[in-house]
């Protein structure tokens, strides 16, 4: 008993012992020194942030004065002078590399070097050069320049490589222009070579800028260099391969799930991520081959697995892999960049990338995680669930972007080159530069102009990302030709139906008759103002000049002896207002491809589709005439106002290149004027037999200079809703429509 | 307390009888370890307060308990912190590992309070009251974990929000004693104002390795891009003063400038415009005759008039945000608050999340030496702009600026959408405010295709038992060159459908419409419609008034040569 008790005692005091060592320890490391003790026990770290209950100081005092001291000492200008000279090389910036005053306001151009005898340039550097002497930006007077392209071939600094230029940094510093190479864009795709891959040119670039393929992020300059794609040899100059989808396929997921067929690398830079693919090899929905035989001496370095990888490698066509995968390894080559990156990405195949560190393509603008997968080299063996975990609304808009922008920056050289250019306009014009929707988002950044609005709401594409609508009224412009001379002439008609339309807000006479304008009593009083504007060179395209005075989203282009009831109009209208990006009109016409004369022939019979609306009669979104008169080449308007003829088929053009998509025919109606139907004598453009040959000139002249025929044809006219229905006239509200 | 008050309550009872030798042994035994318990809590509790008997898990603790650690002079600083840094080179993301959730850990460090070797603490503000927040906001999020060994992020206890209230050398010192430290990889640290007397750095000047930094006001000379996360200097009137959320649209004052430690050659710019412009703009600068301190704050004069800040920004379009000594300003935050669209002159400065957020919808970024052109810069933009953007500033400053916590959980999100960059948040969730995620839309097709004709259709036939209407429809439909596909959803569950192949004919069908005329359908339908549009909040429906024909309908036109002849003739 004694002892049990005693033993009680004991064991009490025990564990009161234990507990003041429990106590008495979360005391100790206080004052001890030992970490490793202090961190398991002391402190708990295994519990959540506490709530302190005491009052904390605020991190910025209210009496701290902030700037006091520098304002004495330092003028803001020094600073940044003082930024100009510290910051040159691998730490250039805009700010302290490149001189704004070069470039006039709203004006970016581009000074092309004229080329040397006896200097060889490769073809894709004469394609660049071309691009850039056809683009709007060029100018052929370094006076006017803002920035400046060598017409040195710097494409390629591999020493190894036949087309590797000499002497490249004795012929650069002796260039008159050089000025330590401000203001200059420099091009190039290889650079450094075996066994290393640096990224040095081999010739000092100054303070010149980098278009450059395979750009690490270390050598990246943000904002300054731009990183552009590899491209091949065969890559097209313009137009380029339309994206291999053509339509979209729900669920998403294709025979394999992710595919890579390339070259490995036994050894040296780059080689660690390629020979380690086989791991994730699965034989089904993985599929990931290489072979080893390239080079000359393969077979030395050749290891166990070579024979059975290029067995495997011969079995599948490379293509076919392509067109059917969900995904695409792009894994890095010796360089960064491989060419798989724009083969994936034409194929709609979603690119899986392995290439850590590889500024991407053009990301000062692209959001590359819309359209690819950004894997990571060290994580290899995770990418299999990775993309398999990637779910399937996902991949579907992955694949789309994936073709959005390859037709929008990638699919040809110019628009490789020229998206270049607008990256660093949108730099020298800050304030009119394009937001990142404008750029990641159909049509893509080379259709959209910020110097036209930095506001979104006012283009025709982002309506439905804005959640917004256009404006409930449009602006009619009708194009006079004839002088005024009775009351009876087809224009005064036109003005009153088209005044009398409720959505019309106002009407403008573009005067391009030679004859002085009539006086103001001679326009018939309506209710809405008319504005007569006198044009200035009485040219075709001028009938497409954004006039201020434009105020509404939409357009009613018309010409002087269009027939148009006010039901039509208002029809039009009202089918614009679901289409705002589209071309709206009446009488259609369309293109074929005449395999005979192998050039596109333009018809106007009476057909089962039709590609083309004439503007004579049609309803657009007022941006198209900033973009006819901004983004088209001289070359084409001038050939417009020579002919005085196509200005139409350019217009359908352009909007259909900008679209991707086929204007819209409302109603009935094939004619729209009075000496369409043959009722008039009078002389006409119409009339004239050339006219119809010029207007297939025009038509292959436009397909070579848009790369390709973007016209699409449309099989479908939109009627109002109880067209031709068996019901009474009274219950249609576009009645006349039937009528005429 | 402990199991041994039961007994020592029975004590007096039992120990009489025991030998007094063993009676005096275990009396004196057990009064040490009383005595020395007592003491204990004693030592314990009592500097503190006599009411905290609190266990350590409750909340109410004070930064004063943390323990305390000396730093030998000889302590080990770390590197200046390398520009070369990327996540492939500087961060190690097998500690990230593969989660399901793509969500990353954090951990915390336990606060200490460091000191030197003679006694003086490290910083002159020790843990402030913002990064506290900031750390709580971090450990009650779905981020933190509390397991060393699981976590992908640390962020150390160690506040080094204000660059002025650290002594740079010990603080490094101290970063470097952190148990996991390992050359600063994977550790965040927050800073808001870098830099110090005279010339102000863009950057936090504690060496720190390979940490990452969320830091205020870098610069495009120290920001590594996609490895630094560029932060908001957070407001301390952004906790104190509620700003009712102001209409778009246009405003008493067109530009408005506030800060008051501005540059005097820039105060004189600013002087000129305003002769120009006169009352569009207004040039505020402190009060001269009030005192310093918090009141001060809230006072802007223009001689000698009055006004309170920072609600007089809510009278202003454009607000004007000059960059100091340094670059990243706290007037951001009050402008963004106030719905005022900030004007940044601040040149080469990373504006606050740029990663992710378009500040080309919420700001207008004007080159220093530009700041004469200001007026006609901002004149050109369009009044619709104008009002997007008066939006925009706003809805930044509630989902990003507006605490320590939307601070520090949108450096987390960013970091976070780096490792897991497929999983990231798109623009639109970053960017859109929920005016627009609301009334936009997006199709899931967004791409302009016209497909092809060659896959055909497949017809989905929805059935119940009227057996001769389907068989007609049946008929027709395969009729169709382009039908790849016809599938008939059996509807009824009490018969089964019919079997084999049926001679497809419709002897008596009934009028197509017959359903739709019925009274109670039509009723039906249109509470179907109201449900629907309350469900989703709006009516999703639109309607126009075209439909689509073929090219040549109705057209006095040979039918034979028509594509799609005989439409129209039911």
């Amino acid at each position: 008993m004694q002892a049990k008790k005693r033993y009680f005692i004991l064991l009490s005091a025990g564990a009161c012992l234990v507990l003041l060592f429990y106590f008495g320890g979360a005391q100790l490391p206080a004052s001890g020194r030992n970490r490793h003790d202090r961190s398991r026990h002391g402190y708990r770290s295994d519990q959540p942030w506490p709530h302190f209950s005491d009052p904390l100081h605020q991190f910025l005092p209210w009496d701290q004065p902030d700037t006091e001291e520098y304002n004495i000492h330092i003028s803001p200008r020094q600073k940044r002078d003082v930024n100009t000279s510290v910051y040159k090389g691998k730490r250039c910036r805009m700010d302290s590399c490149f001189d704004f005053s070069r470039c006039k306001k709203n004006d970016f151009k581009v000074y092309v070097y004229p080329q040397q005898k006896g200097e060889k340039i490769s073809e894709s550097y004469q394609n660049i050069l071309s691009t850039i002497e056809g683009s709007r930006f060029y100018t052929s007077d370094p006076g006017q320049a803002c920035l400046f392209v060598l017409s040195l071939d710097t494409l390629d600094r591999d020493q190894l490589s036949p087309q590797y230029v000499h002497n490249l940094k004795t012929k650069v510093q002796n260039l008159p222009l050089w000025n330590n190479g401000r203001n200059h864009l420099i091009f190039n795709l290889y650079s450094g070579t075996w066994p290393d891959y640096t990224e040095d040119l081999g010739f000092d670039i100054g303070q010149a800028m980098l278009a450059k393929a395979s750009i690490s992020t270390e050598n990246f300059r943000p904002n300054f260099d731009v990183s552009i794609p590899l491209f091949s040899k065969e890559h097209p100059r313009t137009g380029g391969e339309r994206g291999f989808l053509k339509y979209n396929s729900i669920p998403p997921f294709r025979k394999y799930m992710l595919v890579f067929k390339g070259k490995r690398y036994l050894t040296g830079i780059g080689s660690d991520t390629r020979n380690a693919l086989y791991h994730v090899h699965n034989q089904e929905d993985v599929v990931l081959l290489t072979t080893c035989k390239h080079g000359k001496d393969w077979q030395k370095h050749k290891d166990a697995r070579c024979d059975k990888d290029n067995a495997e490698y011969d079995k599948y066509d490379y293509r076919e892999m392509l067109h059917n995968s969900t995904f695409c390894l792009v894994p890095r080559g010796r360089r960064l960049g491989s060419f798989r990156f724009l083969e994936a990405l034409q194929a709609a195949c979603v690119p899986v990338m392995l290439s850590n560190g590889w500024e991407l393509p053009f990301s000062e603008i692209i959001n590359w995680n819309t359209a690819a997968v950004i894997g990571d080299e060290r994580l290899l063996l995770q990418i299999p669930s990775t993309v398999r975990s990637i779910h399937q609304d996902k991949i579907l808009a992955l694949r789309q972007q994936t073709q959005f922008l390859w037709e929008a920056y990638f699919s040809s050289l110019e628009k490789i080159v020229l998206t270049t250019l607008e990256i660093i306009q949108d730099r020298v014009l800050q304030q009119e530069s394009r937001s990142s929707v404008m750029w990641n988002s159909h049509p893509g950044g080379l259709f959209a102009l910020p110097q036209y609005s930095a506001y979104l709401g006012d283009f025709p594409f982002y309506y439905a990302t804005l959640g917004i609508k256009p404006h409930s009224k449009f602006t009619a412009v009708i194009h006079a030709v004839t002088p005024l001379v009775s009351q009876s002439q087809p224009i005064l008609k036109l003005l009153a139906s088209v005044a009398k339309s409720q959505y019309c807000a106002q009407i403008i006479v573009l005067w391009n008759c030679d004859k002085p304008l009539p006086a103001k009593h001679r326009w018939p009083a309506t209710t809405v103002p008319v504005i007569v504007i006198e044009g200035e060179n009485k040219v075709m395209s001028s009938r497409f000049l954004p006039y201020e005075t434009i105020i509404t989203d939409a357009v009613l282009s018309l010409d002087e002896d269009t027939v148009l009831s006010t039901t039509e109009v208002d029809f039009a209208f009202t089918v614009w207002q679901s289409f705002p990006e589209r071309l709206v009109g009446y009488p259609a016409r369309s293109h074929f491809w005449d395999s005979n004369k192998e050039r596109w022939g333009y018809t106007s019979k009476w057909t089962n589709d039709y590609s083309m609306v004439l503007t004579g009669a049609a309803i657009y979104h007022r941006y198209y005439h900033f973009l006819y008169t901004n983004f088209l080449p001289a070359s084409l308007k001038g050939m417009v106002d020579q002919l005085a003829n196509c200005e139409d088929i350019l217009m359908n053009f352009l909007v259909s290149a900008v679209t991707k998509l086929p204007p819209i025919k409302v109603t009935q109606k094939k004619q729209y004027k009075e000496t369409m139907m043959g009722q008039s004598s009078r002389a006409s453009r119409w009339a004239d037999p050339d006219h119809f040959a010029q207007r297939q000139t025009c038509m292959n002249k436009f397909a070579s200079w848009f790369g390709g025929m973007p016209l699409v044809h449309s099989q479908m006219r939109l009627d109002p809703v109880l067209f031709k229905d068996q019901v009474s006239i009274l219950r249609k509200k576009y009645r006349d429509i039937e009528r005429l | 307390m402990c199991a041994s008050g039961k007994y020592t309550s029975r004590g007096p009872a039992l120990i009489p009888r025991m030998k007094t030798k063993h009676r005096i042994y275990y009396i004196t035994l057990f009064s040490v370890v009383l005595l020395g318990l007592i003491a204990t809590g004693m030592f314990q509790f009592w500097p503190h307060s006599i009411e905290s008997t609190a266990e350590w898990s409750l909340d109410r603790r004070s930064v004063h308990d943390a323990p305390l650690v000396r730093l030998p002079v000889s302590s080990p600083i770390p590197e200046r912190g390398d520009l070369s840094c990327r996540m492939h080179t500087c961060f190690d993301v097998y500690r990230c590992g593969y989660n399901p959730k793509n969500r990353i850990k954090v951990y915390i460090y336990p606060l200490q309070r460091f000191v030197d070797e003679v006694g003086v603490p490290i910083s002159s503000t020790g843990l402030s009251r913002e990064y506290n927040d900031l750390l709580s906001a971090i450990s009650d999020s779905d981020f933190y974990t509390d397991d060393v060994t699981r976590a992908c992020l640390f962020v150390p206890s160690i506040d080094v929000l204000n660059q002025n209230s650290l002594r740079i050398r010990e603080t490094a010192q101290a970063l470097a004693m952190l148990p996991r430290w390992d050359k600063g990889m994977n550790h965040l640290l927050f800073n808001m104002l870098p830099g110090g007397p005279p010339d102000y750095s863009t950057a936090l000047d504690v060496p720190r390795d390979r940490a990452l930094l969320a830091g205020g006001g870098f610069s495009t000379w120290t920001y590594r891009q996609g490895y630094d996360v560029s932060i908001p200097v957070y407001s301390p009137l952004s906790a104190d003063v509620e700003l009712p959320e102001k209409q778009p649209g246009p405003r008493r004052y067109f530009i408005l400038s506030s800060q008051t430690a501005i540059h005097r050659e820039y105060r004189a710019e600013l002087e000129r415009l305003k002769e120009e412009n006169g009352e569009a703009l207004l040039l505020l600068d402190k009060c001269s005759n009030l005192s310093q301190g918090a009141a001060s704050a809230r006072k802007r004069c223009y001689k000698g008039q009055v006004f309170d800040y920072p609600q007089i920004l809510q009278e202003s379009s454009f607000c004007v945000v000059l960059r100091g000594a340094r670059l990243g300003q706290a007037t951001l935050s009050d402008v963004l608050q106030a719905g005022c669209i900030p004007v940044i002159l601040a040149d080469s400065y990373i504006l606050p999340f740029s990663e992710v957020l378009d500040w080309k919808r919420a700001s207008v970024v004007i080159p220093e030496e530009k700041l004469p052109e200001m007026y006609t810069i901002l004149k050109s933009i369009p009044h619709r702009q104008v009002e997007e953007m008066q939006r925009q500033t706003r809805w930044f400053w509630d989902a990003y600026f507006s605490s320590m916590k939307a601070i520090g959980m949108t450096a987390l999100e960013i970091i976070n959408d780096r490792i897991y960059p497929y999983a990231a948040r798109t623009y639109e969730q970053w960017n859109n405010p929920p005016v627009v995620k609301w009334s936009s839309v997006n199709s899931p097709l967004f791409l302009p295709l016209i497909p092809p004709r060659s896959p055909g259709f497949t017809a989905v036939v929805l059935t119940y038992d009227r057996i001769e209407s389907l068989f007609r429809v049946i008929t027709e439909i395969s009729k169709v060159p382009s039908l790849a596909k016809l599938l008939v959803v059996w509807n009824n569950q009490n018969k089964s459908p019919p079997e084999g192949e049926k001679k497809f004919k419709c002897p008596e069908c009934t009028a197509i419409d017959g359903l739709s005329l019925d009274q109670t359908h039509m009723v039906e339908r249109s509470e179907c419609i109201n449900k629907f549009a309350s469900v989703f909040g709006t009516m999703p429906l639109k309607v126009v008034e075209h439909r689509a024909d073929p090219v040549l309908y109705k057209d006095d036109f040979p039918e034979k040569l028509k594509s799609f002849p005989n439409i129209g003739s039911l």
